[in-house]
C-alpha cells in the first residue's frame, strides 16, 4: 500500500525547484555519509490492504475471546455501549494532536476540561489532570508528586496495593532516592519522616476498607494520603474525598475502554486544589477570548517539560487523551443512575457468585470482610491447576494468586460484573463443583 | 530608570536595605523577560534563606523561574497582596511587587551586590 | 458551546444497565458507601452524541486539514489499521491470559503480533531486541535512559551525568531527571549540529549516556554521527536515540549502524497511529545485545514448535514499566502499517518526507528568515525574526494560519531559534496542499509588511478568538 500522494511528475517538478534538475532525490540525502548507510533493510515487499486484513484478521481469530471469563485482577470486562466507539473514533478527535493551539482545537479542550470534571466528581476532589498513562505509572506518578509537596521520600505501601502496580512503581523509581516498605499496618511504621502513604480501595484482593482513620493518622504524622481506586466503583463506593485522600489515582479501564490486551489504558490522578502546582500531566482550564466567549486552553504549562525541561513535574508528552474521551462519554452516558446501577449491579452478582461458590464442598471463602465485584476464594489444591483444567470446561475460572504471593497457591481471585448472567454463573460453580469432586 | 538607592544581582532581583531589614524583589528586566506574572510562591515567615540559594519561583504564563536571594536572613513579613494580585510584580516590580522582607543575618554581604550604575552596565552587556 | 453538565436535566432516560437475574440483593454496610451519588451528568444517548458531535467540529485534524506540526508528523492514519483494532478477537482479550497456565493458547494470535512487530522494528533500526511496552515516546526515553543506568550499574558504577544538545525535547533532559542523573547540555554549532569540541570536554567516565535526536530537532543529519558516538563509547558512555524523527531515514539509516546503543520509536508518529488529540501512543525501545539482559519483562519467546509465550525469568531485568505487554491496539495498527507498506513503501515515506519539507524551504526562503541554510530532511525551521521587527511574531503567524484552515507548524521549539516556526509536511501530503500553504504563508509575510496590526485580531473565523491565558492560569477554572 502507499499513502503516497505525489505522482511522479509532482516529484520531478518540486526536486527541479528544489535545484536537483536531474530528479535524483537521492541527492537530498547527502549528509548520510556513504558508509552510514543502513547495513540491511530486510523488510518484505509491502501487501495490499486485502492482503494484511486477512492474515491480522487470522491472527486475531488465534486468540479464544469466548471462554466465559471470571478474571479480573484489575482489568475488568464491563459493557461498552456502542455509542463510546462511534463518537470516539470520529476522526476530528483521533486524527488531532495536542490543543496547543487552543482555538484550533476547542473540541478536544472542552473535552478535557468535562472529563476533568467528571472525575472530579466521582472522586470528591477539587482538581484532575489530563490522564496519565496507566493506574501503574499513576503510582509512581503519585509517589513523586508527594515527595515534591513535603520534600520527604519514605513511603509505606498497604499490602494491598496492585502487585503489579508495585513493580512499575518500583521500576520507576529504581534511581530515585525513595524508601519504600510494604507492609499491611501501615499507622504502625508511621514517623514524621513519612512522605505518604499508599492505598488501594477496593484493594487487589477485592476487600472494601473505611480508610478513614488510618489516613488521619497519616495527616496527623505530617504525611499525604495516594490513593488508587477502582472508579467505576465509585458509583456506590465511599470516596477518597470523604476519607481524606490527598492524591486520587486510578486506572480506568472499566470506564468504557476494551481489556485491549494490555492498552491502551487510562491512568487518572486528581488532587486538593492546594497540590494542583505539584501535579503532572497537561490540565485544561476555563478562560475568555477579547470578546466575552468563553473558551479552553491547557494552563499551568509552567509545570510540564516543555517548559520546565530538567525541572519539569514529569517527563509525560502523549498521554492518553482519546481514552480519557471515552471514559468521558461513558460517564456520560451512564450518569449519576447509571454508574450506581453498573456499580450494585457488578457487586450483587458478586454477591451471588459468593453465595453460590460458598455451598461447594471444598471451598473457603471468607464471609465477613466486604468486597466489591472480586473477591477470594481458597480451594483444597493449587488455583493455578484448576484453573487450567476449568478452561477446557470453558471458563477462566479467575486469577490464580500463588502467581504473586507464594503464601496463596490455593486461592484464586473471582471477579464478577454487570454482564455475567445468572445462568453463566451457575454453570461456572457447577464446573467447578464438578473438578473439584474428583 | 532604575532606582539608585537599590542594590541588585546578577540574577535580576533588587534589594533595599535598612540597617538590619532587607527588601527583595524583582527588577524591570526581569518582569518583562517574565511577561504577566500568574502566581509567585511566597516563602514561609520565619523561614531562613541564604544568598544566592531560591527562596521563591514565579511563574508566568510561559515560564517558572526561580528567585534567588540577594542576602542571607530569615523572613519577617511577605507580601500578601501577589496572592490575589500578582501583577503588581509587572506593574510595579520595585515598589508594590515587592516579594518579601527578610531581617538580615549577614550584612557584610552586601559588599557582593551591584549598585544601579553596575546593574545597568550589566544590562548593556547581556544586549549584545 | 454548553458543557455536558449544562445540558444535565433530572429524569432524562439514561443508558441501561442488565437487570439483577439472581436472587442476590445488595447489601453493604452504609459505613462503605458514599453519602450522595457522583453528579455526574443525566442526559440520554442522543444528547450525548449531539454534543460531542458538536465538539468534534470545534477541531482542526489530520483528516480535514493541513497539520505540518514539526517534530510530530502528522501523516494520514490508515482506516484499515483501525477496523482491525476493533476486532473482537483483539479487544476482548484479557492480558492476564497467558500469565495464567495453559492460558498463553488463547493468546498465540496477540503474542505473535508482538513478536513479529518487534522483528521488524529490530530490523527497521539496526537494534538486536526489542520491547513493546513504553506506552508513548517519553516513557520509551525513560525506558531507554533505565536501561542504560542498570547496565551501568551492573557494571559497578552508575555514574552521574547524561548530556543533551540544547535543541533536545523538553522530554530529553525531564527524563533523564527522573531516571536520577545531572544534565549538562551541549552546544550546537553554527551549522545546527552537535558542537564536536563541546561533547569532548564535556565527556568524561562521569556521563551516563548521550541523548540525541538523529536526524536533530532542526531536521538536519549530523554526518559526524558515529564520531560522536564513537568518541562516546571510548569513555564507556552509552548512546540514546530519540527517533521522534524516524520518518526521515526510514530504510536509509538505521539508529543502529550509527552506533546507537538503544532507540525509541513513536509509532503514532513514523508508523501512522493516530495522535488521538493527544495519545494513546507508543515508544517501544530497541537495544544493542549488551542492553538486552536488562530488558523489562514479560518478554515475547517463541518456542521450537512454534508456540508463543512469555518468560518472567530474567534476574537482570529492570522490572516493569507498563503492566502488560504496551498499548497492544497501538502496536497492532503500526504492524500492520509496516506489512502494508513493506520494504518499498517505507523507503517511498523518507524520500517523499524529505522532498515535500525541502520543497517548502526553497519556496519560502525568500520570505522567512531561515537560520540554517543547508538542506534539511523531513523537517525544515524559519524564524520570523524578520517579521518580529514589524511587531509580527511566530505566534501571529499561527494564529493567522489557523483562519486559513491550515493547523500552524510547531512554534517556539527548538529553543535555540529565535521565534521558530518548524514545519513538517510528511509524506502523505499532495504538491496542491504544499503550494496553497506556500501561497498563504507568501500572503502572510506580505501582510507582515503591508499592515502588521491586522495580525492581533487573527483568529477570526474560529468560535473563539485569541483565548486570555494569563486569566487561565491566574484565575485557575480546572473543573466545574
Amino acid at each position: 500500500m502507499s499513502y503516497i500522494s505525489n505522482t511522479q511528475d509532482d516529484k520531478l517538478k518540486m526536486l527541479q525547484a528544489i535545484g536537483i534538475k536531474d530528479g535524483d532525490a537521492e541527492k537530498l540525502f547527502k549528509d548520510i555519509p556513504k558508509d552510514l548507510r543502513a547495513r540491511s533493510f530486510n523488510i518484505q515487499p509491502g501487501k495490499n490492504e486485502y492482503e494484511v486484513t486477512q492474515h491480522v484478521k487470522g491472527l486475531a481469530e488465534k486468540n479464544n475471546t469466548r471462554l466465559i471469563s471470571f478474571l479480573g485482577a484489575g482489568y475488568y470486562d464491563h459493557f461498552i455501549p456502542a455509542a463510546i466507539d462511534a463518537l470516539a473514533s470520529r476522526s476530528e478527535f483521533y486524527t488531532a494532536y495536542t490543543p496547543y493551539q487552543s482555538e484550533a482545537s476547542q473540541g478536544t479542550l472542552q473535552a478535557i476540561y468535562e472529563y476533568q470534571s467528571a472525575i472530579c466528581r466521582l472522586t470528591g476532589m477539587d482538581v484532575a489532570n489530563a490522564s496519565l498513562y496507566d493506574g501503574g505509572t499513576a503510582v509512581f506518578e503519585a509517589t513523586m508528586m508527594a515527595m515534591r509537596i513535603t520534600k520527604k521520600s519514605k513511603f509505606l505501601i498497604d499490602s494491598g496495593l496492585n502487585p503489579i502496580h508495585k513493580k512499575i512503581l518500583y521500576t520507576h523509581s529504581d534511581n530515585l532516592p525513595v524508601d519504600f516498605k510494604e507492609t499491611s499496618d501501615v499507622n504502625k511504621l508511621l514517623d514524621d519522616k513519612t512522605a505518604a502513604i499508599i492505598l488501594q480501595n477496593p484493594n487487589f484482593f477485592g476487600t472494601i476498607t473505611d480508610y478513614t482513620d488510618i489516613i488521619k493518622k497519616a495527616h496527623n504524622a505530617g504525611a499525604v494520603v495516594i490513593m488508587s481506586v477502582y472508579p467505576l466503583s465509585l458509583g456506590i463506593l465511599k470516596t477518597p474525598a470523604e476519607m481524606g485522600a490527598d492524591i486520587v489515582i486510578g486506572e480506568c479501564q472499566s470506564l468504557g475502554i476494551p481489556l485491549s490486551f494490555g492498552g491502551p489504558y487510562l491512568g487518572f490522578m486528581a488532587t486538593k486544589k492546594e497540590y494542583v502546582r505539584k501535579m503532572p500531566g497537561r490540565i485544561a482550564g476555563v478562560t475568555t477570548d477579547a470578546l466575552g466567549r468563553r473558551g479552553f486552553v491547557l494552563t499551568l504549562q509552567t509545570r510540564e517539560q516543555h517548559i520546565r525541561r530538567e525541572k519539569a513535574t514529569s517527563n509525560i508528552c502523549s498521554n492518553q487523551a482519546l481514552c480519557a474521551l471515552r471514559a468521558l462519554i461513558y460517564m456520560c452516558l451512564l450518569g449519576k443512575e447509571g454508574l450506581k446501577k453498573v456499580a450494585q449491579s457488578s457487586a450483587v452478582k458478586a454477591e451471588y457468585a459468593k453465595n453460590i461458590l460458598s455451598k461447594i464442598k471444598g471451598i473457603k471463602l471468607e464471609k465477613t470482610l466486604p468486597t466489591f465485584n472480586e473477591f477470594v476464594i481458597e480451594l483444597p489444591v493449587k488455583a493455578d491447576k484448576i484453573t487450567q483444567k476449568m478452561q477446557d470446561k470453558g471458563f477462566i475460572a479467575g486469577f490464580p494468586l500463588g502467581r504473586f504471593y507464594d503464601n496463596m497457591e490455593k486461592h484464586l481471585l473471582v471477579a464478577v460484573t454487570e454482564k455475567h448472567t445468572k445462568q453463566q454463573i451457575d454453570r461456572y460453580a457447577k464446573a467447578l463443583e464438578l473438578l473439584l469432586c474428583n | 530608570m532604575l532606582p539608585e538607592n537599590l542594590k541588585y544581582t546578577k540574577e535580576h532581583e533588587w534589594v533595599k536595605i535598612d540597617n538590619d531589614q532587607a527588601t527583595f524583589g524583582i527588577t524591570e528586566h526581569a518582569q518583562s523577560e517574565m511577561g504577566d506574572v500568574t502566581f509567585v510562591e511566597l516563602p514561609e515567615k520565619e523561614a531562613s534563606i541564604e544568598q544566592s540559594k531560591a527562596f521563591s519561583t514565579i511563574e508566568s504564563v510561559k515560564a517558572a523561574s526561580e528567585i534567588y536571594a540577594p542576602l542571607s536572613g530569615s523572613v519577617t513579613d511577605t507580601n500578601e497582596e501577589l496572592i490575589n494580585k500578582p501583577e503588581l510584580i509587572n506593574e510595579s516590580p520595585y515598589e508594590k511587587g515587592w516579594i518579601c522582607k527578610i531581617k538580615l543575618s549577614n550584612p557584610a554581604e552586601a559588599d557582593k551586590l551591584m549598585d544601579a550604575m553596575a546593574y545597568q552596565q550589566y544590562l548593556e552587556t547581556l544586549k549584545k | 458551546m454548553q458543557l455536558i453538565f449544562e445540558k444535565s436535566k433530572d429524569g432524562k432516560k439514561v443508558f441501561p444497565v442488565p437487570e439483577n437475574d439472581t436472587p442476590a440483593k445488595f447489601k453493604l454496610d452504609k459505613k462503605y458507601m458514599r453519602e450522595t451519588s457522583a453528579e455526574l451528568p443525566q442526559v440520554s444517548e442522543f444528547d450525548v452524541v449531539r454534543h460531542f458531535t458538536g465538539l468534534s467540529k470545534m477541531n482542526l485534524s489530520v483528516d480535514s486539514n493541513f497539520y505540518p506540526l514539526g517534530s510530530c508528523t502528522m501523516k494520514y492514519n490508515p482506516k484499515f489499521t483501525e477496523a482491525l483494532a476493533a476486532l473482537e478477537g483483539f479487544c476482548d482479550l484479557h492480558p492476564f491470559l497467558p500469565w495464567l497456565s495453559g492460558g498463553a493458547r488463547y493468546a498465540q494470535g496477540a503474542l505473535e503480533l508482538i513478536y513479529q512487530l518487534q522483528k521488524q522494528l529490530c530490523e527497521i533500526t539496526g537494534m538486536s531486541a526489542f520491547t513493546t511496552q513504553p506506552l508513548a515516546g517519553a516513557h520509551g526515553e525513560l525506558t531507554g535512559i533505565l536501561l542504560i543506568a542498570a547496565y551501568h550499574e551492573h557494571k559497578g558504577n552508575r555514574r552521574k551525568i547524561v548530556l543533551i544538545p540544547d535543541s533536545g525535547h523538553g522530554t530529553n533532559p525531564a527524563t533523564a531527571t527522573i531516571a536520577g542523573y545531572q544534565v549538562k547540555t551541549i552546544a550546537s554549532d553554527k551549522n545546527g549540529v552537535l558542537d564536536l569540541n563541546a561533547l569532548k570536554s564535556s565527556l568524561n567516565k562521569d556521563v551516563a549516556a548521550i541523548m540525541l535526536t538523529c536526524p536533530n530537532t532542526l531536521g538536519i543529519f549530523n554526518s559526524q554521527i558515529k564520531e560522536v558516538t564513537d568518541l562516546a563509547h571510548k569513555e564507556g558512555t552509552l548512546v540514546y536515540c530519540d527517533g521522534a524523527n524516524l520518518n526521515a531515514i526510514l530504510g536509509r539509516a538505521r539508529p543502529g549502524d550509527l552506533g546507537f546503543d538503544a532507540v525509541h520509536v513513536n509509532l503514532h508518529k513514523t508508523f501512522a497511529t493516530p495522535h488521538g488529540g493527544g495519545g494513546p501512543g507508543a515508544g517501544p525501545v530497541g537495544v544493542k545485545k549488551e542492553l538486552a539482559p536488562f530488558l523489562p519483562v514479560p518478554r515475547i519467546t517463541r518456542e521450537n514448535k512454534g508456540n508463543f509465550g512469555l518468560d518472567f525469568n530474567s534476574k537482570l531485568s529492570i522490572g516493569h514499566i507498563a503492566p502488560f505487554y504496551g498499548n497492544f491496539l497501538v502496536l497492532l495498527k503500526a504492524y500492520a502499517y509496516i506489512l502494508a507498506l513493506g520494504k518499498n513503501g517505507l523507503l517511498e515515506v523518507s524520500e517523499n518526507a524529505v522532498i515535500n519539507a525541502n520543497y517548502i524551504m526553497h519556496k519560502l526562503k525568500d520570505y522567512y528568515e531561515l537560520p540554517y541554510n543547508r538542506g534539511c530532511m523531513h523537517e525544515c525551521i524559519f524564524s520570523a525574526s524578520k517579521q518580529a521587527k514589524n511587531g509580527v511574531h511566530a505566534l501571529d503567524i499561527a494564529k493567522a494560519l489557523i483562519d486559513k484552515g491550515i493547523h500552524p507548524p510547531t512554534i517556539y521549539f527548538p529553543l535555540i531559534v529565535k521565534e521558530a516556526m518548524m514545519i513538517e509536511p510528511t509524506e502523505t501530503e499532495s504538491k496542491e496542499t504544499l503550494d496553497s500553504f506556500i501561497n498563504v504563508m507568501i500572503e502572510l509575510s506580505k501582510l507582515a509588511e503591508d499592515d502588521p496590526s491586522k495580525f492581533k485580531d487573527f483568529p477570526k473565523t474560529t468560535p473563539v478568538g485569541r483565548l486570555d491565558e494569563v486569566k487561565a492560569a491566574k484565575d485557575l477554572n480546572l473543573r466545574t
